[in-house]
């Protein structure tokens, strides 16, 4: 009985989000009137030429630099020649044998432990126009017609290649949502694969554990979701192991994931191999890279997630609480990084964070930026907490206020009269009172009635008035009454 | 040098659909023209890049801003088939 | 005289001194073509109203003083591969029958910005393919020293309407020398620029890394005329050169006494006929009696530029010419799959020479052969390059024939493809090395058909090109005036 391991590799393709196309002047739009964000260049007219977009080139090097690869210090772009109607020149320019990025990685936590995930490399290219294929379901094969919309031909569109150094769907999955993440966290792009502005295919084969060779990969396509894309994947392995231990051979080809139908569906192989006859685009310059824009993207990079994921680490953080607080909104990530440095606790303000902050954010239905709570609010809030000025339901009554506007947390605790007493003398003196008025009841709590503390706790609470700090006046009963 | 030129399929390639009679007309044409071209393969060309631009320009750019775009109208106004402000076409047979 | 028949420097002057008026020009050279264009079919069309109301326009302006520069008001063609918006715009070609372009190339901008006017658009080989004007979708032009015979290709719309006064300047392309071959054999000069020195936003592109935009006039000053008026950088075109236009008016009338001519030994022998020999030896020995030195140089490379020449032209061109497959405009032929209808369209709408460009350029691509073709051409495209530079620092320019013959019959070279290709061994070259490169006519043969003369320089070398050229002229005192022109 053969041991089957699955190798995989995730080819991603990224819209950025510049202002205008990539080889010309159209404005880069979503969901606009069709046809109406063209030009002769991004529509494929006679006598049209490209011209090339110098900032999304920068930001292909910022995404490079991220992944940690080396930039190519000179670079061609190149034609990919195949006939399709939404490919309005029936050439796309991409770049074959000289991309821009090459040899990085991406470290991603998969179960706790941390995987080098390889990438081969990322590329320039211009996005095609949109198919809507007529008639029933919307698949190529039953359509009675196609139309087309070229508002997204010459959209810069990054193409970023792994090494099949993944082994599971789960990997795969997480491998695409950190890279999802990387890419939107870096403001490249709005990266959400429901618009399409990010989308994975996946090159999944399968050998035997232990041997070196690869087996014949198998193209994935059409997933578009997280969730399809980890089933997508699993279900293609299982389909390859079946296959091979019934005797059958993997055929290299392009399979088409079916939501419904729960299984990858063969295409209709097209005739022979593509070929694309890449050349050099005679249209365009060579790219030659500048050392000193290089040093000024590598400088104005972001904190990148394994960086930051170590920090948290550092803080003390449970690798849940990392997980959680890495998958944060920014804006809120920034708000516990600048409580920290104010002194809050670690520990409690990530819980804060990603507990009750995010949720009154939620039910506030808004986000960090729209809201009056800042990394000085979560200080204070959770200090006074910590200090035990505030009980937790007080806290959260504060943190709602805070968010409606009401103010800084202690203005908003002292407004309410929501802060609690925790002078050891002044809770002592209340205790002592109330103990003084109930001696029948401590003779029963010693005569085994727990119960009967809480009683007496309730006591102390209205007699100061609900603001004692209610664990304190537990531990002090206590302490007089055991 | 080729001897055997497989001009069905370059003609597929190259989205041209003519007749059997064409496509061996165009075969030895083909082959002509490419036993006279083909002189270049004799040439050492050893340690020579291939030329990219004739004035080996390099390095140009456009800013990232927005330039008018074409009246839908007549965009469309050109095009043999359009509904609702698509472009359209017979079914594919293929996906890209 | 009519004034169909003057040099745009002559017309410039009458249009400034008050001898003759913009609509005046044009009324003479539409004229001109009412007599001719039955027979020569320069023109597939004339904008008579754009072109007048350009006309009355420049008459308005110049009376009000505002001067837009030498080619305000002056009728000019251009080639059918130009993008007019508003004007059709077929490159010869079945497959864009009708289709009319929603913008101009930024040479037209350029030419109507300095208040030029727009006759029409000139008759061309198929997608500027071809050395003849025979390639033409819509019927050949034919040569106005004797409408029997070719008025060479592809521009040959343009050399003819200039030749014969149809239009008083013209503008067309150069890839292989489809401004120059024309030029020569319709007795016109013709100039291909350094590549990059004109944009190519707009031209329907052949092939992207040779093709260059270029005027044919009856003088050499008129066409570095026309070369003014649209050259310099163009940001929509990324391979346009970014550094100043050269400055070529100096040393124009300066001769040529003190520069070294360079003779090339592989552009000459057989295949080249004697009277065209003869008239090279003569402007030598005329260009040795100003004070040249002539100086027998040899270029190796020159031997393999056609076959280099024609591994890469194609393949570029299958690329560019891919567009049209009857999605977004022109012809469609209808199918039941998409593919169907593409492929359908593209054999109806393209010609047999088209065609096959198409498929050696396709194959000369395709898995397997790039390397030994396409990469290897571009490689000793390198070569040329340095071999050329090399010469260039012995001497200042090259001289040739323009082409081994003068115009020959119409249909003599359709059978025989490569027989049409060798048309252009001698401009080639300077295609491929992105060089710039000019035909003077020099004379006429026994049968009265115009000689040319080509003068090659380095890269950004139109200055010293311009002054040989002149001399050239000068010294040969050709008459650009076919006898179908009419009495003068």
């Amino acid at each position: 009985m053969t041991a089957w391991e699955s190798v995989i590799g995730i080819e991603v393709h990224v819209e950025l989000r510049t202002a205008s196309k990539m080889f010309c002047g159209c404005p880069v739009v979503f969901g606009d009137r069709p046809n109406t964000a063209v030009c002769p260049t991004c529509l494929g007219l006679p006598g049209a030429l490209p011209v090339t977009n110098g900032i999304a080139i920068e930001w292909l090097a910022r995404i490079g630099l991220a992944l940690h690869c080396q930039i190519a210090p000179s670079s061609v772009f190149h034609r990919k020649n195949y006939f399709y109607a939404d490919v309005p020149k029936n050439y796309q320019i991409s770049q074959f044998d000289l991309p821009v990025c090459t040899n990085g990685w991406l470290d991603v936590v998969v179960d706790g432990e941390e995987i080098r995930v390889g990438i081969e490399r990322a590329h320039m290219e211009e996005d095609t126009g949109k198919s809507l294929h007529q008639g029933s379901g919307g698949r190529i094969h039953s359509a009675t017609s196609t139309l087309l919309d070229f508002n997204r031909s010459g959209v810069p569109l990054v193409e970023i290649v792994s090494r099949p150094d993944l082994r599971s769907a789960v990997q795969a999955r997480t491998y695409a949502q950190d890279l999802r993440a990387l890419v939107a966290e870096l403001g490249v792009s709005d990266a959400r694969m429901e618009e399409g502005s990010i989308r994975f295919d996946a090159n999944v084969s399968v050998r035997p554990i232990g041997a070196t060779d690869l087996g014949t990969k198998v193209e994935i396509k059409n997933m578009n979701s997280f969730r399809s894309l980890e089933r997508a994947i699993a279900s293609e392995i299982d389909r390859q192991i079946n296959l091979v231990e019934g005797g059958g051979v993997v055929i290299q080809e392009t399979r088409h994931w079916d939501e419904a139908a729960g299984a990858t569906q063969g295409m209709r192989t097209k005739e022979g191999s593509s070929d694309y006859r890449y050349f050099t685009e005679p249209d365009l310059v060579p790219m030659v890279m500048v050392p000193a824009t290089i040093e000024r993207l590598q400088a104005d990079l972001p904190e990148l997630p394994a960086e930051r994921r170590h920090r948290f680490a550092q803080l003390g953080l449970d690798p849940q609480v990392v997980d959680v607080l890495s998958g944060t909104e920014p804006g809120l990530r920034r708000v516990f990084d600048e409580a920290v440095a104010l002194g809050a606790d670690p520990v409690m303000g990530a819980n804060w964070v990603t507990g009750e902050v995010t949720a009154a954010i939620r039910k506030a239905e808004a986000t960090t930026a729209d809201i009056p709570f800042t990394g000085k609010d979560l200080a204070e809030l959770v200090t006074m907490v910590k200090e035990g000025s505030l009980s937790s339901s007080a806290a959260k009554e504060v943190l709602a206020a805070v968010i409606m506007g009401d103010g800084s947390p202690r203005a908003v605790a002292l407004a309410r009269d929501l802060m609690q007493v925790s002078d050891e003398a002044l809770i002592g003196a209340a205790v002592d009172q109330v103990l003084a008025a109930n001696t029948e009841a401590i003779a029963r709590f010693r005569g085994g009635e727990e119960k009967v503390l809480g009683f007496l706790v309730g006591q102390v609470m209205r007699a100061t008035g609900g603001k004692a700090d209610p664990k304190l006046v537990n531990t002090l009963l206590r302490q007089r009454i055991t | 040098m080729p001897i055997e030129i497989d001009i069905a399929h370059v003609a597929r390639l190259a989205r041209l659909a003519l007749t059997s009679e064409e496509l061996d007309r165009y075969r030895s044409q083909l082959a002509v023209i490419l036993d006279h071209a083909a002189r270049v393969q004799a040439v050492d060309t050893t340690g020579l890049a291939p030329t990219a631009h004739p004035l080996g320009l390099t390095n140009v750019f456009r800013p990232d801003e927005i330039r008018p775009t074409l009246d839908r109208d007549e965009v469309l106004g050109q095009a043999p088939s359009t509904r609702d402000g698509y472009f359209e076409v017979p079914p594919a047979l293929e996906g890209a | 005289m009519s004034l169909a028949d003057l040099t745009i420097a002559e017309a410039g002057a009458q249009l400034r001194s008050g001898g003759a008026t913009s609509v005046d020009l044009l009324d003479a050279v539409i004229e001109r073509a009412s007599f001719t264009e039955a027979q020569l079919h320069c023109y597939l069309t004339i904008d008579h109203v754009g072109a007048r109301s350009a006309a009355e326009s420049a008459d308005r302006e110049l009376t009000a003083g505002t001067d837009r520069g030498p080619l305000h008001g002056i009728p000019l063609a251009l080639k059918d591969n130009f993008c007019t918006r508003g004007l059709t715009t077929t490159c010869s070609s079945q497959i864009l029958a009708g289709y009319v372009p929603p913008y101009d190339a930024t040479v037209v901008s350029r030419l109507r910005g300095g208040g030029a006017v727009i006759v029409g658009k000139t008759n061309l080989d198929e997608f500027a393919m071809g050395s003849s004007t025979e390639n033409s979708a819509f019927g050949p032009t034919r040569n106005p020293w004797d409408p029997e015979r070719v008025p060479g290709g592809s521009s040959g719309g343009s050399a003819a309407a200039v030749a014969v006064g149809s239009a008083l300047g013209a503008f067309g392309s150069d890839t292989g020398g489809s401004i120059r071959q024309p030029a020569s054999l319709c007795g016109v000069v013709g100039f291909k620029p350094t590549y990059g020195l004109v944009s190519r936003y707009g031209l329907v592109a052949f092939a992207s890394s040779l093709d260059q935009i270029g005027p044919l006039a009856r003088t050499v000053g008129d066409a570095l005329t026309l070369f003014e008026a649209v050259a310099g950088h163009d940001p929509l075109d990324s391979t346009s050169y970014p550094g100043a236009v050269p400055e070529m008016r100096a040393d124009f009338e300066t001769g040529p006494k003190g520069i070294r001519i360079g003779v090339v030994s592989e552009l000459s022998g057989e295949g080249y006929e004697p009277e065209v020999a003869i008239a090279m030896t003569r402007t030598l020995n005329q260009l040795a009696d100003d004070g040249a030195e002539i100086v027998e140089v040899s270029l190796p490379t020159f031997e393999l530029a056609l076959s280099c020449y024609y591994l890469i032209a194609p393949a570029e061109a299958s690329a560019n010419l891919a567009r049209f497959d009857g999605v977004r405009y022109g012809l469609r032929i209808d199918g039941e799959t998409v593919e169907e209808m593409m492929a359908r369209t593209r054999a109806e709408g393209f010609g047999p020479e088209v065609t096959r460009r198409i498929l050696l350029g396709t194959y000369s691509l395709s898995a397997g052969y790039y390397d030994a073709f396409y990469g290897q051409a571009n490689r000793l495209r390198t070569k040329l390059i340095q071999e050329l530079a090399e010469v260039h620092q012995r001497v200042e320019v090259l001289v040739s024939p323009t082409s081994p013959t003068v115009a020959f019959e119409l249909g003599a070279k359709t059978q025989d493809p490569l027989a049409m290709y060798l048309s252009d061994v001698c401009t080639i070259p300077a295609d491929l090395a992105g060089t710039p490169a000019i035909s003077v006519p020099v004379g006429n043969n026994h049968q009265g058909l115009p000689i040319g003369l080509q003068v090659m320089a380095p890269a950004l070398g139109e200055a010293v090109m311009f002054r040989v050229a002149r001399a050239v002229e000068e010294r040969a005192g050709f008459v650009a005036r076919p006898p179908m022109a009419g009495p003068p």
